[in-house]
């Protein structure tokens, strides 16, 4: 029987406010399933002409899936958020690209004919689960030196990156991270953001850690608004002596739960249901996991060709900045300026955060509320760095664009 | 220091051992840009299973917290104040080992004047105010929730109520004032008076929110975030708030001698919490709210010292805490496993234990019986019952069909029992019946079986005598209906071995039973009490009191239902077995009566005829009252509620003599479990001895001083 491919659109988007993992952050004492299922329970009620009961699949990512992160997430998230229990779910990881893996596997479902709405997300509580929890590498990984010994540790990666490309110095990395902290503050102060956040109840008990009771996170918590270079001068390069990455120009250690709609777009238009972006392409790719951070040029190329467009023919960017090293890499591949208008507009993780298998999904929530607000732009790519030497990229277009005008 | 704050600090020096509840103030963002609100939260520092109550320090402590939150409100730091609770627990009220503990008057004043004047600060302050009914709320943790200015409730919430009526209290930090003048005085009443002598019934949060209480309801995934929400909505004014109009006219007056209707049927008048909370909330329909706290006040140190509650207390205790950890039984270590069960006897009564042992230990059940057709007849019941439950939905298909598949019916006892852990035998109460049935089931059981028995009233050592291991053998004695009624009776028989013993009592506990060790001695505790009391009503009726003077005696009790109403539910003709069993082991203390014999031969089901219009007040059947042949001495009801009690006390007291159960506590257990006997007498003990019964028949009183009464 002959096939047609459909268009996968992005319906909506959310996530929790990021927080500071530890045990002074804010979620310390919060479960990450919590997290998550508040943000499907967001989306629903976000959505009230979407009958829970013709969601299709949800897709949720973690990297460390243990615990509270553990159990087929995706099928234990959705009866916990109150999905009918005929409403299936999976896991699925790939580390910071979780929910962006999460995103495209669903769409490669919709596309197919597979699915026609379905949830995809993320959750990462670093906290709970730090980042190797209960990890064994094969020892033929350094034995028959499959892999520099560096690349399981991301910010080694980083200070990789910047060997291989030593004109990305440590000053443009901290210039860019200041950026971002000011294009962050300045998105909270227009409520580009907070539209998006699902508030979270949080549990206090330790009073070590500040006021005890419950709590409500409504705010990313890692922000450094008013950073200044002076600031990030003086930080210790914890990955190397006398290196480059620092904890300012990196994402830190986060916590955090994001989850999308994603959907055939004539099933979305006949439901009535937002169709903030529709996709384009994707694709991943993989280079030598010492220098993951580079993941997202090969990514880019590769899918940038098989939508048949170059890169001059996208208007927004959404990188994730788990090191500000990797943002610029991409930029510098693609002779774009360090602080072109077109890249990061609201900011991104050095200032809100990255709690790993979430972050894909904030890129395109923050994207699709950019389409909304510059019409005049078609296309846009979200892209990320991924932990073992990977890249993904996913080019959207925008359905507001009003054409050459 | 405040008065408030030096009122707690003294009732704090007089508990303590509290488990203390913290108040927590925790400032937060609103969503929305509503602003910065303080949220309170209270938690003792336990997990779920140790809820979080109020004792002097914890209501110490929310008074702290109030003048933070107080001072923050008038300097307008904050917009809001809100209040919730730990994980699945808001608070369950007031917390009874410190009432238990109290001795003066003025120390119980001091505890309710202390709840009011921290929790009505809560209404008086400069912002709104908001409880958010997280999970678990009874008494005082509803009634904080009373004074605040909105409430919300999960959906999630398993339990909510004002039990105090229940207990012997009255909800005495603003229930009965706040909640008619927030729901009506109808509402109210269903609330403090209807489902608290209702076994003390709890509401469901969405109950809670259709009632009124509430006036928003959310799902308890995200309870709190989408309370907050809510609240950041009201205090911007996006959402108004709109309550139903409070009938202050007539209605208020039906809803109050609704109320008055619904506790004489449960105590008739016994009791005086329920009419002393009535009182309250017919006032409050002025809506004076103070002059109604000084009455809850009032009230609340008035029960406090009174017997009622005190019992009410040890009654709650006795159900709750020793129900669980039955006094005498063996290590449970011993309890071999029960994976199969037999039933001698496929009867009405062989079937219900049929069913019972299906549903709660979910193994194969085996009825035996003389014949196929009653075989049959059984299973038939069984599964007829099974139908039932699947038709009112409390099992589900697959549940039904595995519980059917479970229950069976054999001819041959060596086939049905050849691999059973646990036989238990319900045929005809006669001991040559019951020893050979068991001799038979012995000869083909596991060596490691326990042979029960359901007699009410024959020796289960006797039954036993004949065997080759009469160790395995207990007494395992259930009320009708055997469904409802949580007494079990376990008999420990001359030698009766401790493994058995603990097997019966894990089967019990499987059963969800309350399991209480007694003696092998005659008809046990419950039919024995009951008995003797029964005995002595027909006595006095067979020397020439008039049956109405009789059954009206006994009234003051508030006791379930009258003698003569209790003997027609069980049955005139086993009464009247037990009483001859009882006669043949206690001559002078049983007599079998002759009225009665004549009222069985004659075939009545009991003394009464029921009308359809008057069911409450049956008529004696004249038919009855022509069998009657009475003496010439006619007693006052005051005589005869002496003669009774008299009776009852010395049963007791011999009893406890004999070494039936191991304290008296057991023996009010029994009567609470198996025979509904109500709290407010504790059993029966607590009240005999508080009516000085105790110490005029046997010297001295059951319980030490304080167990259910005013400690010294």
């Amino acid at each position: 029987m002959p096939r047609t491919a459909r268009d996968v659109v992005f319906v909506d988007g959310v996530r929790t406010p990021f927080g500071k993992a530890g045990p002074k952050g804010i979620y310390h004492e919060t479960r990450a399933d919590d997290m998550v299922v508040k943000c499907i329970r967001e989306l629903l009620r976000r959505n009230p002409d979407l009958d829970p009961a013709t969601i299709d699949e949800v897709a949720l990512a973690a990297t460390t899936q243990i615990g509270d992160q553990g159990l087929t997430l995706g099928r234990t998230a959705g009866i916990l958020a109150g999905l009918p229990q005929s409403v299936p779910g999976f896991s699925i990881d790939r580390m910071c690209a979780g929910a962006m893996t999460a995103v495209t596997s669903i769409a490669g479902g919709v596309s197919f004919g597979a699915y026609d709405i379905a949830v995809a997300g993320g959750v990462e509580h670093m906290g709970r689960h730090p980042m190797g929890e209960g990890v064994d590498p094969n020892p033929r990984f350094v034995s028959e030196k499959l892999v520099d010994q560096s690349a399981l540790f991301m910010g080694m990666t980083a200070e990789n990156l910047h060997d291989r490309l030593p004109h990305l110095t440590k000053q443009r990395a901290d210039e860019y991270a200041v950026r971002s902290q000011e294009k962050a503050a300045k998105a909270y102060a227009n409520g580009q953001i907070q539209a998006d956040l699902v508030p979270i109840s949080v549990r206090r008990t330790n009073a070590e850690a500040g006021e005890t009771g419950w709590g409500l996170a409504t705010a990313d918590e890692p922000m450094r608004p008013g950073t200044t270079l002076e600031n990030l001068a003086g930080l210790k390069t914890p990955f190397r002596p006398h290196g480059r990455v620092t904890a300012g120009n990196a994402a830190g250690l986060n916590d955090g739960a994001t989850a999308s709609l994603i959907a055939a777009e004539d099933v979305a238009r006949e439901l009535g249901l937002p169709v903030k972006m529709r996709l384009v392409d994707f694709a991943f790719a993989g280079v030598e996991p010492e220098v993951m951070g580079i993941g997202p040029v090969p990514a880019t190329e590769k899918a940038l060709a098989k939508a048949g467009l170059t890169i001059d023919d996208i208007g927004l960017f959404e990188i994730n900045e788990a090191f500000a090293v990797q943002v610029l890499s991409l930029l510098d591949h693609y002779g774009i300026a360090d602080d072109d208008p077109r890249v990061n507009q609201y900011g991104g993780a050095i200032a809100f955060g990255h709690p790993l298998a979430s972050s894909g999904v904030r890129l395109m929530t923050q994207l699709a509320r950019q389409f909304e607000e510059q019409p005049h732009v078609r296309y846009g790519i979200t892209t990320m760095c991924v932990g073992f030497g990977m890249g993904g990229t996913v080019i959207w277009e925008n359905p507001h664009f009003e054409g050459n005008k | 220091m405040s008065t408030t704050a030096e009122l707690l600090k003294g009732a704090a020096e007089l508990f303590p051992d509290e488990v203390v509840t913290a108040a927590h103030v925790r400032h937060i963002d609103l969503p929305q840009g509503a602003g910065k609100f303080a949220l309170i939260t209270l938690d003792n520092g336990l997990d779920h299973t140790k809820p979080t109550t109020f004792g002097p320090q914890s209501l110490a402590n929310l008074n702290t917290a109030v003048d933070q939150v107080e001072k923050e409100a008038a300097a307008g730091d904050i917009v809001g104040v809100g209040i919730t609770g730990k994980p699945f627990i808001f608070a369950v009220g007031a917390d009874l080992k410190g009432v238990e503990l109290l001795k003066r008057h003025e120390d119980a004043l001091a505890i309710g004047k202390g709840g009011h004047d921290v929790f009505k600060r809560l209404s008086g302050l400069a912002v709104p105010t908001f409880a958010y009914y997280n999970g678990a709320a009874m008494g005082g943790g509803v009634e904080v929730g009373l004074h605040c200015t909105y409430r919300t409730v999960s959906k999630a919430l398993p339990a909510f109520s004002l039990p105090e009526v229940f207990l012997g209290l009255v909800p005495g930090w603003g229930g009965c004032v706040l909640l008619p003048n927030l729901i009506g005085a109808d509402r109210a009443v269903s609330v403090v008076i209807e489902n608290s002598l209702n076994q003390n019934k709890q509401l469901k949060g969405a109950q809670v929110h259709e009632l009124g209480i509430a006036d928003a309801l959310f799902e308890g995934a995200d309870f709190l975030e989408q309370s907050l929400i809510w609240t950041a909505s009201v205090l911007k004014g996006d959402t108004e708030v709109v309550r139903a109009e409070i009938d202050r006219g007539a209605a208020w007056d039906e809803a109050v001698a609704r109320g008055k209707a619904i506790a004489d049927g449960k105590v008739h008048g016994a009791a005086p919490a329920a009419y002393r909370a009535l009182e309250i909330i017919a006032a409050a329909r002025n809506g004076d709210l103070q002059q109604g706290f000084d009455a809850e006040d009032q009230a609340l140190a008035d029960l406090i010292m009174g017997g009622e509650l005190r019992s009410g207390i040890y009654a709650f205790n006795l159900v709750q805490k020793r129900a669980k950890r039955p006094a005498g039984a063996p290590d449970k270590k011993l309890a071999r496993p029960v994976t199969k069960v037999g039933v001698v006897g496929a009867g009405l009564m062989a079937s219900q234990l049929a069913l019972l042992f299906a549903r709660r230990l979910e193994v194969p059940v085996v009825l035996t019986d003389i014949d196929q057709a009653r075989v049959d007849k059984g299973v038939e019941y069984v599964h007829g019952e099974i139908d039932k439950l699947l038709l009112k939905g409390r099992v589900n298909q697959d549940k039904a069909n595995r519980l059917k598949g479970l229950v069976s019916g054999h001819l041959d006892k060596a086939a049905a029992f050849g691999d059973a852990d646990f036989v238990i035998e319900a045929v005809f109460e006669e001991m040559g019946v019951k020893q050979k049935v068991f001799a038979e089931v012995e000869a083909v059981v596991p060596e490691h079986a326990v042979l029960a028995t359901n007699t009410s009233s024959l020796s289960v050592t006797e039954m036993a005598s004949k065997l080759k291991n009469p160790e395995r053998v207990v007494g395992f004695h259930f009320f009708n209906p055997v469904a409802i009624l949580p007494l079990l009776e376990i008999v420990r028989a001359e030698k009766t071995d401790d493994a058995s013993l603990a097997t019966a009592f894990s089967v019990a506990k499987s059963l969800k039973k309350t399991a209480v060790l007694v003696k092998d001695a005659p008809a046990f505790v419950v039919n024995r009490v009951l008995t003797r009391f029964m005995g002595e009503i027909q006595n006095v009726i067979d020397e020439g009191t008039p049956v109405t003077v009789a059954e009206k005696a006994v009234e003051p009790l508030g006791l379930p239902m009258s003698p003569l109403v209790l003997l027609e539910l069980v049955g005139p003709a086993i009464g009247l077995h037990v009483s001859e069993t009882l006669n043949g082991a206690f001559p002078d203390r049983f007599k079998v009566s002759p009225n009665l014999a004549a009222v069985v031969k004659a075939g009545k089901r009991g003394f009464y005829v029921h009308s359809a219009e008057n069911p409450a007040e049956p008529e004696l059947d004249p038919e009855v009252a022509a069998l009657l042949e009475q003496g010439d001495t006619v007693l006052t009801e005051e005589q005869v509620r002496d003669r009774v009690l008299d009776a009852v006390a010395q049963e007791i007291g011999l009893m406890l003599d004999e070494g039936v159960v191991a304290e008296a506590q057991d023996i009010d257990l029994c009567l609470i479990t198996g025979a509904g006997w109500p709290f407010h007498l504790g059993g029966i003990t607590p009240y005999l001895d508080r009516e000085g019964v105790s110490e005029r028949v046997t010297g001295k009183k059951f319980l030490a001083p304080g167990v259910a009464s005013v400690p010294a």
